[in-house]
């Protein structure tokens, strides 16, 4: 951002350059800063400002860096960078070539703080008048942040020029910043300080809040201090809408990476019953396989690598589900009916492979990079919102219809609801339960794949991936309900949701463990969760 | 009555266990401390406490089978008791350091002085004293116990719910227990301990006391237990571990029933724990791990599920070769207790005492016994019915 | 009729699962020492109404009184089991790893709590019971078996004699002779026969053999009420119970 702010302003000093005119009544006042020590510098700075010529940026700018320095010679101020032993010499207005001088011939123009501040406030004044409107737009938030009354006639000029409606009212905002906490404020009339209060309430973040609370401590009208304050009242009211929906978001957010985790184990533990305790370390595969399928792009396809993440989905799947499917015909199979045994032995089974993974990949955590379309941010209103985390919550939602779909809809799913209700009734009508089993478990486990594809982007690729969230996982069954996908969804949102609202107040510590504590007395009063089976099936 | 009490759990498997511990617990002493070093017969203190150690899971795993092996309540949270037994000896232990820590403060332990805390929380109290915190090693696990189970009985979550919720337990303890904000030592938890009961902890003779110590609380529980399993409750426990409503048809309270034996397991994890923190020589918030509860619950199943003298077995078997594995082999260590878990679900589903019984039955002469083990399958059967 | 004078009384139970109504404002009053034979096509909410009895489920709307004054609907099953209500279920449940003994020992009746249990000792009047109870139902041999590996008659006998040792006030019997020889069915007859008077008994059948060889009152439950009442020859003759039912 700064680097495209300098840039823009060194196209637009050589806009400016190239009007001579301006350019000739710089000159004297550039030639000024080299003399009269401190306070002459402090001088010929204002005149720069009150000149209102953005062609003066880069001298201010090579001042603010020390590179502004007068040549013995000649007493003119020159623009000196290091060069080898030797400086490089060039005009500061026209930016032409003087050759080189060394170190002893030259003076640099020193600053002081207080030379410092008026720098940054002239530069920001300056840059008010620039043509570009994102130079103007930023200048105008830095004479907001900075407050320096300097700015003031600049922008008030700026304000009457300016055309661009939302640059305008970020300098209307900066202006109103400036008078409300500048000296004049005191004395300013009633109505100039409630329009200036308006502003700040319509620009309504935490910024104005600072501000126009100095404005209600400080000594102006009690009028003022009234509006002054129902203005705060209102931003703040404001600002806690957007504090929520950010929670909100968050909460989403980690909904969605539950719910992916979760959602496998629906079906595995929901449909079939079958305690998977190696789930988690299917959705470890998963984020394994998207590791080496992004490293198989990065040796052979570089260009393609923003695909890779395309490619690794069915991959984890694939993989994934290819595990489960060993799993349930190797072991699982024969535990049907005994629960607890099944969840010993899936546990024996998550330990072996999370060591198989940690003796192939070693201990240590793999970089798994984001595509370009899932890095960077944006702002919705007073939210932050990541496209990586935008994508996660798209991607839960879609899996998670793509799941429904598939269980209500084809023949598989019917199947599977049909060997779930009665099997041996299902084995008669001549399905092959045994296969159906099979072919369940490997999409419980695909889908964990695929959670696996979606949490690399987010959490550490480690052979310990899978454990952080297999206790959660099954929280979540449990609280929404085992056998129904929609309690899955309501228990991931619920439980994403609580657990951000919580932890401002508690700590992320302290927040888990009383939502752990929720969940613990939540399943005592209702031990078949939030959206139980009732009937005559349930009680057997 | 009492003496009644402990006679019924007698029976010939009871009269071996026993034995076995009387032998450990005169021949250890005299290996250690009189047996000569360079006699082959010469036991190093390295390995009493070794001993000492498996002796302490072993006491976990038979309050374990109580639970699981006899009520049917598969509990993936059992370390948490066992955790909290040694925090309360922990805490006793950091107590007697008194001005020997690293800051010299006579009163607050070395972790207080350095959060800057200024004195003692309430909870802290009273530690310094061996009797009070040998009573709050039973209190507290027991008292934990009793109200988790007192909402989780009545409220008849049974079978893997349970389960679920007890890791659930142990995962938020482990997450409080981290937080340096409790009191407890957060992430280093208690150790340097100096004394117990004015006898150096480090001392030989000391070591050897407490893993005398040790098999007299094992000995004492498993008499405990047997007499427990042998009374007319321990009947009720296992009529109800095969059909609990059954049992409540015909006028038994069955969750007072779990209730008494869950918290009663509780304690016995907590006195576990408590003498297993002098012996390893510290106490942190590991021992929460969720994992560990259910490494306990393998011990437990490769000795024979509802056997107690199996579950002693179990421990000891399974943590010795641990010991050997970590040591020698560590990257292997994992996948052979993987590989144990699948294969005792899998082929061996009573355990080794299980397979003991199946091979004396088929020898000639020998009357079947009427063993609880006989009920197994029918009680899984049952387990999943109500999984499901 | 007044409720004081009953021993259990129903009054307007209804219950329903996901909209299925198994019973629907079913009323039934016993009386003390009376036996009951209850029959019904399958789904008439036979079972049902067992376990609302019980306490196995709690029913949407209605009065259950036990001796006219005890409020069943709002206490738990081993409450009511202790109040004197003794059930037998379809399907015999034992205790399969105890003891043919240690069954009736469990459900002799003595306290209930587990501090009592776990100090007890068996004593003689106890232990004359047990014997007593072996005797009538003909496993005085077979004492030392384990349940488990008893024949499914010799199960249903166990479970029968297990309702004896709880001396219960009201015993609810379901479908008792399943499974059992002719010569069985007719013992088991007897011995319903021969409990009554002292306590009171609801049984569950379908077998018309045994219900006629009982010789009681009988209740026709339909789609989960009362269809009809009598004795079993006025009711066989009640034509909608011939429709629902028996059949043309």
């Amino acid at each position: 951002m700064r680097r495209a702010l300098r840039w823009l302003m060194a196209v637009c000093v050589v806009v400016a350059t190239s009007t001579a005119a301006f350019a000739a009544d710089l000159r004297p006042i550039v030639q000024s800063l080299g003399s009269g020590g401190y306070s002459g510098t402090e001088k010929a700075l204002e005149q720069l400002s009150e000149a209102g010529d953005p062609a003066a940026v880069p001298v201010i700018e090579a001042l603010q860096a020390g590179d502004l320095q007068v040549r013995k010679s000649d007493n003119a101020v020159v623009i000196a960078r290091k060069a080898g032993d030797a400086f490089a010499l060039t005009d500061p207005l026209s930016g032409a070539d003087l050759g080189q001088a060394a170190a002893a011939d030259l003076t640099r123009i020193r600053i002081n703080n207080s030379l410092r501040r008026a720098i940054s406030a002239t530069l920001g004044a300056l840059t008010l008048m620039s043509p570009d409107a994102g130079v103007r737009r930023s200048a105008a938030d830095a004479v907001f942040k900075s407050r320096d009354a300097n700015a003031l006639a600049t922008l008030e000029t700026a304000i009457a020029k300016e055309q661009d409606k939302g640059v305008r009212a970020a300098m209307e905002q900066a202006r109103a910043a400036v008078l409300l906490t500048g000296a004049a404020a005191a004395t300013m009339p009633d109505a100039d300080v409630q329009a200036a209060v308006d502003t700040l309430a319509a620009r309504g973040d935490r910024d104005a809040l600072v501000l126009l609370n100095m404005v209600a401590a400080s000594g102006a009208s009690e009028a003022t201090k009234k509006s002054a304050a129902s203005a705060i009242a209102t931003v703040e009211q404001k600002l806690a809408l957007w504090g929520a929906l950010q929670n909100l978001w968050y909460g989403l957010s980690l909904g969605s990476v539950l719910l992916l985790a979760a959602i496998g184990l629906a079906v595995t533990f929901g449909v079939m019953g079958v305690i998977n305790m190696a789930h988690g370390e299917m959705v470890m595969i998963g984020a394994y396989t998207t590791f080496l399928v992004q490293e198989f792009f990065r040796a052979h396809a570089p260009g393609l690598f923003d695909l890779s993440i395309l490619v690794a989905l069915p991959a984890a799947f694939i993989v994934s589900g290819g595990v489960g499917i060993i799993i349930e015909r190797s072991v699982i199979r024969w535990l049907y009916g005994r629960p607890l045994e099944t969840l010993l032995a899936t546990w024996g089974l998550s330990l072996a492979l999370q060591q198989a993974v940690r003796s192939i990949f070693g201990p240590t955590n793999r970089e798994v990079g984001a595509p370009s379309w899932m890095s960077g941010a944006f702002e919705l209103g007073g939210l932050t919102i990541t496209y990586g985390r935008l994508w996660i919550v798209v991607f839960a939602f879609a899996v998670f219809a793509a799941l429904l779909a598939a269980l209500k809809r084809t023949w598989f799913g019917l199947s599977i609801r049909a060997v779930t209700q009665n099997r041996p009734m299902a084995n008669a009508m001549g399905i092959r339960t045994a296969r159906v089993d099979a072919l369940t478990f490997g999409l419980g486990s695909g889908i964990a794949g695929l959670a696996g594809v979606a949490l690399s982007q987010i959490d550490n690729v480690s052979p310990n991936l899978g454990q952080g969230y297999i206790l959660d996982s099954f929280m979540v069954v449990v609280f929404g309900g085992v056998g129904n996908l929609w309690g899955t969804l309501v228990g991931a949102l619920t439980l994403g949701t609580m657990n951000k609202f919580l932890e401002p107040y508690a700590g992320a510590v302290l927040g888990k463990i009383l939502v752990l504590v929720f969940i613990i007395l939540f399943i005592q009063r209702r031990p078949r969760g939030l959206f139980a089976l009732k009937g005559r099936a349930v009680e057997a | 009555m009492l003496l009644r009490f402990f006679l019924m759990g007698l029976d010939r498997k009871a009269g071996i266990v026993l034995a076995i511990l009387a032998i450990l617990a005169v021949a250890v002493p005299v290996m250690t401390l009189w047996v000569p070093a360079d006699s082959p017969f010469h036991l190093s203190v390295f390995t009493v406490s070794l001993l000492g150690k498996y002796l302490c899971f072993a006491l976990l795993a038979l309050a374990l089978d109580l639970v699981w092996g006899y009520c049917g309540i598969l509990s993936l949270g059992h370390a948490a008791f066992f955790a909290i037994g040694g925090y309360a000896m922990g805490m006793y232990l950091m107590r007697q350091i008194g001005p020997r820590g690293v800051y010299g403060n006579p009163v607050l332990p070395d972790f207080m002085v350095f959060l800057n805390w200024k004195e003692l929380p309430w909870y802290w109290l009273g530690f310094d004293q061996f009797w009070f915190a040998a009573l709050m090693v039973l209190v507290v696990p027991g008292a934990l116990a009793f109200a988790f189970g007192w909402f989780a009985f009545r409220s008849r979550v049974t079978g893997v719910y349970l389960s679920i919720i007890t890791q659930a337990l142990t995962f938020a303890l482990l997450l409080a227990f981290f937080r340096n904000d409790m009191g407890f030592g957060g992430n280093n938890g208690l150790t340097d301990f100096k004394d117990i009961l004015g006898h150096d902890i480090q001392a030989d003779g000391t070591r050897v006391a407490l893993f005398v110590a040790t098999v007299a609380a094992l000995a004492f529980s498993y008499m405990i237990a047997s007499g427990v399993i042998a009374s007319k409750l321990g009947k009720v426990l296992v009529a109800l571990r095969d059909a609990e409503s059954r049992v409540r048809f015909i006028g038994y309270d069955t969750e007072s029933y779990k209730l008494f034996a869950w918290t009663l397991s509780a304690c016995m994890a907590g006195v576990a724990g408590a003498l297993y923190v002098p012996q390893v020589g510290i106490i942190n918030p590991s021992e929460f791990a969720p994992a560990s509860s259910i490494e306990a619950v393998i011990w437990v199943a490769v000795g024979g599920r509802g056997t107690l003298a199996g579950a002693i077995l179990g421990a000891v078997l399974v943590n010795m070769g641990k010991s050997y594995f970590t040591g020698a082999l560590p990257e292997l260590w994992l996948f052979a207790l993987g590989g144990l878990f699948v294969l005792v679900t899998l082929f061996l589903p009573k355990g080794l005492l299980g397979l003991w019984g199946q091979l004396a039955a088929k020898l000639p002469g020998r009357r079947k016994q009427p063993g609880l083990s006989e009920a197994r399958n029918s009680d899984a059967q049952a387990a999943g019915q109500k999984g499901m | 009729m007044s409720a004081d004078s009953t021993l259990l009384y129903l009054d307007g139970v209804s219950v329903s699962f996901d909209g299925f109504r198994a019973l629907n404002n079913l009323s039934l009053v016993m009386l003390p020492g009376e036996m009951r034979a209850i029959i019904g096509p399958n789904g008439a909410g036979k079972t049902t109404m067992m376990d609302v009895i019980t306490g196995k489920t709690r029913p949407d709307r209605g009065t259950i009184l036990f001796e006219g004054r005890t409020d069943l609907t709002r206490l738990r099953e081993a409450a009511i089991a202790n109040l004197g209500i003794g059930r037998k279920f379809q399907r015999p449940t034992v205790f399969e790893p105890h003891t043919v003994w240690d069954n009736l020992e469990l459900a002799l009746k003595a306290p209930r709590r587990p501090l009592k249990t776990l100090t007890y000792a068996i004593n003689g009047t106890d232990r004359d019971r047990i014997e007593e109870i072996l005797a009538i139902t003909r496993l005085s041999a077979l004492r030392d078996r384990q349940a488990g590996g008893l024949s499914h008659g010799q199960k249903q006998w166990l479970e029968i004699g297990m309702l004896l040792a709880q001396d219960p006030k009201l015993l609810l019997v379901d479908e008792p002779v399943a499974g059992m020889t002719d010569a069985e069915t007719e013992q088991t007859a007897e011995l319903l026969c021969s409990i009554a008077g002292r306590h009171s008994v609801i049984v569950v059948e379908h077998d018309m053999t045994f219900v006629r060889a009982l010789g009681v009152k009988v209740t026709v439950l339909a789609e989960g009420s009362v269809l009809a009442e009598g004795s079993l020859d006025s009711v066989s003759a009640n034509a909608q119970v011939i429709d629902t039912y028996l059949g043309r």
